[in-house]
């Protein structure tokens, strides 16, 4: 058939390729000198629009030695989580949120105790155990509700909601005098309904809320912070103050509905309200149609919007160059203006109130942040939600709700919540024994 | 493995080539079959090393680990793995929510006949001479080449209120029937049933057209001289002849319709009554990080399509029909 050295240079070539196969994993640095970080960034979008390079470019001036290098993950949780189990991670990464506190040493370098570093910033508490500091956020955020000024102008409406009833009364006022879709859920995204999750510590403003639910066996009881907040969901949905058919919502669409006024309010985290004024100004408005307005709901006539960390940087523990990822973390969070071009808070401790979040301070809110879990308890609340197969952070159980709401499903929202109470009372038995 | 050379063609051959060079008193036996033009006796395996190496680094050695996955806690991420013996498999045969989805498969399942008898049509109409074959040929294997995921986005717009099928029920008068074809919840099954039906029949079709291809043509015009029509000949030639073949879609109509994964996790995430077994798995395992408990799931799943294919082959023997 083939000439004989034809068929051993054939042999020869495959394994060559299979060498090459395995040589693909060895890393080299460019210039002599010189170090090259490996940032991994959940913000593909700002990778491509060339914002991190323009970062990067100022970072290197600043420290001429090190080159930083970014790699936009689009599914970040779930890549960079399965990347984890090698040490081939990135120098600097966004904390994934399957972590545990306990399981941050094996994966993340200490940046320093948390009365160190709580000197320079804030939120680091969330991503800290045993006293070390594993991650700084890059922003932090509140929560509330996006709306569309012009629609709430047109339908009559001056004042924020102060309860549940209210915003539906208004969401109804909205319906029967606009042509808008009073609240969009950006149901088939997912990710987009774990945003009332954040909600939760408003209504009882409690910092100690989140660590409380280790002590109940009926998280949605009447009144407590998950009951109101889901009651609100399904109320508003059961009113059919929703788009036509969630299923098929298209989050990128969302943006432009809503800066045209085809949408009023979005249940999202104050990191939206720049993106959706951006989209104002690409459909030939302007930023200020965009408004920001706190959850429906006072205590001692007062609102509340919980604050917490972003995405928390931090050094992957098999770093080369452990120094240089921590030069960057403090650059970044000092020198970029990240935060603020975010429209966020700043992780520095003392900073002033961002732009974007004047129509809260307005309004007088109250921040809350949530204390963290006790030493030993790290963990346990999501440990209990994995068992009970809830998923707080998840989009099913806010879907169930939402189908239950819109007559898809033979349940009514009393049924729901007393399916999730018991399925949270023997997690909680199960997990705390 | 590489030195032990019985039985391979190459070394007979060079068997038979020592036997004739001993009756030629040749005294090197060795050097001659070196230089027999067969190549160093080793080189057929460096060949096989490759293809071997892949499937065993990126098949077997991954489900071994998903079956030691199965037996510990692993949460996806910790450094150390607890051996909980069968815990988790008893949590997957004792917790109804895990076997309810399975339901949700019966629509693929009755949707897969509807698409073996669609491709069974137009496998059997295009291997006629008609005109234009060839491109329908393609039109009809299309949609199979398509990425699955780019088929949920795209029914994804063609269900949606206002998408292309309701302007398409418009246009044709239909307007007032439109539905949420995804929304609904009675419906949303079979909109993504049908999704499915419409990826799968290029596949079904090509088996079938193949099967039906390789039967000689002297048969027809035999059947033609006889007086047979078109409807006899498909009745009496193509039917019992591709029997094998449509015995191996149904196999794979089975085990399809009991793994459905990628149209509808794209199309609705599983939410709205659509989920099914795999989504169940794989929510299990990244959204709630019970990484053991889901590879027990999948072992399962494993084990179910295993025993429904061999229950299949014994209850339609499907050696002896090509004699008939």
């Amino acid at each position: 058939m083939f000439p004989r050295t034809a068929r051993q240079i054939a042999a020869v070539g495959a394994i060559a390729s299979m060498l090459a196969l395995s040589a693909c994993s060895s890393d080299s640095d460019s210039a002599e000198g010189d170090v090259t970080l490996k940032v991994l960034t959940w913000r593909t979008d700002l990778v491509e629009d060339g914002t991190f390079d323009e970062y990067a470019e100022r970072f290197t001036e600043a420290n001429p030695t090190i080159n930083v290098e970014f790699e936009g993950i689009t599914d970040y949780e779930g890549e960079v989580k399965t990347r984890m189990s090698t040490d081939n991670y990135g120098d600097v990464l966004g904390i994934v949120g399957t972590v545990q506190p306990n399981q941050l040493g094996d994966f993340f370098e200490p940046l320093g105790t948390v009365d160190e570093i709580e000197e320079t910033y804030r939120f680091v508490r969330e991503k800290a155990y045993d006293g070390q500091v594993y991650g700084i956020p890059v922003v932090g955020n509140t929560q509330g509700i996006v709306y569309n000024k012009n629609v709430w102008a047109e339908a009559g409406l001056t004042d924020y909601p102060t309860t549940p009833e209210d915003f539906i009364a208004a969401l109804e006022k909205i319906k029967s005098s606009t042509d808008a879709v009073p609240m969009y859920t950006n149901y088939a995204a997912g990710w987009t309904l774990t945003q009332w999750e954040g909600h939760r510590g408003e209504i009882s403003a409690d910092p100690n809320y989140v660590n409380s639910l280790l002590e109940t066996d009926n998280p949605w009881t009447q009144g407590s912070d998950h009951f109101v907040i889901d009651s609100l969901l399904y109320d508003t949905v059961a009113a059919g103050l929703i788009e036509e058919d969630p299923t098929t919502t298209d989050w990128e669409l969302s943006k432009d509905l809503l800066a045209t006024g085809d949408v009023a309010t979005m249940v999202l985290g104050s990191w939206a309200i720049v993106q959706m004024q951006q989209a104002a100004v690409d459909n030939g408005g302007a930023a200020e149609d965009i408004g920001y307005m706190p959850f429906p709901y006072q205590v001692d006539g007062k609102f509340h919007g919980s604050v917490g960390g972003d995405y928390n940087q931090a050094i992957n523990v098999n770093s080369e160059h452990k120094e240089e990822a921590r030069l960057w973390i403090d650059w970044f969070n000092n020198e970029s203006g990240y935060a603020e071009s975010q429209g966020g808070l700043s992780p520095l401790k003392d900073s002033p109130e961002p732009q974007v979040l004047q129509d809260f301070a307005a309004a007088g809110v109250e921040y809350v942040e949530q204390l963290p879990a006790e030493p030993g308890m790290e963990g346990k609340i999501d440990e209990i939600d994995n068992t009970a197969e809830i998923g707080l952070w998840q989009d099913m159980y806010r879907k169930r709700i939402i189908d239950a709401a819109r007559g898809q499903a033979d349940e009514t929202k009393e049924d729901i919540f007393a399916d999730l109470n018991a399925r949270w009372k023997e997690a909680r038995a199960e997990v705390m024994g | 493995m590489a030195t032990h050379t019985d039985g391979s063609a190459p070394a007979r051959v060079a068997k038979k080539l020592r036997k004739n060079d001993i009756q030629h008193n040749d005294p090197s036996p060795r050097r001659r079959r070196r230089s027999s033009g067969w190549g160093w006796v080793g080189t057929p395996y460096l060949f096989l090393l490759v293809p071997v190496i892949l499937l065993l680094g990126l098949t077997y050695y991954p489900v071994a680990n998903m079956f030691w996955y199965s037996v510990t806690d692993w949460d996806g991420l910790a450094k150390t793995k607890d051996f909980v013996g069968f815990d988790n498999f008893v949590t997957v045969f004792t917790s109804p929510e895990y076997f309810a989805v399975f339901k949700v498969s019966l629509y693929y399942f009755f949707a897969s006949f509807l698409q073996m008898g669609i491709a069974l049509y137009f496998a059997t109409v295009l291997s006629f001479n008609t005109r234009f074959r060839n491109f329908f040929k393609g039109v009809l294997f299309f949609p199979y080449l398509i990425n699955g995921v780019a088929i949920g986005f795209i029914f994804l717009y063609f269900f949606r209120p206002d998408g292309t099928l309701d302007a398409l029920m418009g246009i044709l008068g239909l307007g007032d029937h439109t539905q949420h074809w995804l929304g609904e919840r009675s419906i949303a099954n079979y909109s993504l049933a049908a999704t499915s039906v419409w990826r799968y029949t290029g596949l079904n079709f090509v088996l079938f057209l193949g099967a039906i291809q390789s039967i000689p043509g002297e048969i027809y015009e035999a059947a033609e001289i006889d007086g047979a029509n078109k409807w006899h000949q498909f009745r009496y030639i193509i039917a019992p002849s591709i029997r094998p073949i449509i015995g191996l879609s149904f196999i794979l109509a089975i085990s399809g319709s009991l793994s459905v994964f990628e149209i509808p996790y794209v199309m609705t995430g599983g939410a709205n009554g659509t989920e099914t077994f795999v989504i169940k798995t794989v929510d299990t395992a990244f959204k709630f990080n019970k990484v053991g408990q889901a590879s027990a799931m999948a072992v399962v799943l494993l084990a179910i399509v295993l025993v429904v294919t061999w229950m299949q082959k014994r209850l339609i023997p499907d050696e002896k029909v090509n004699q008939s």
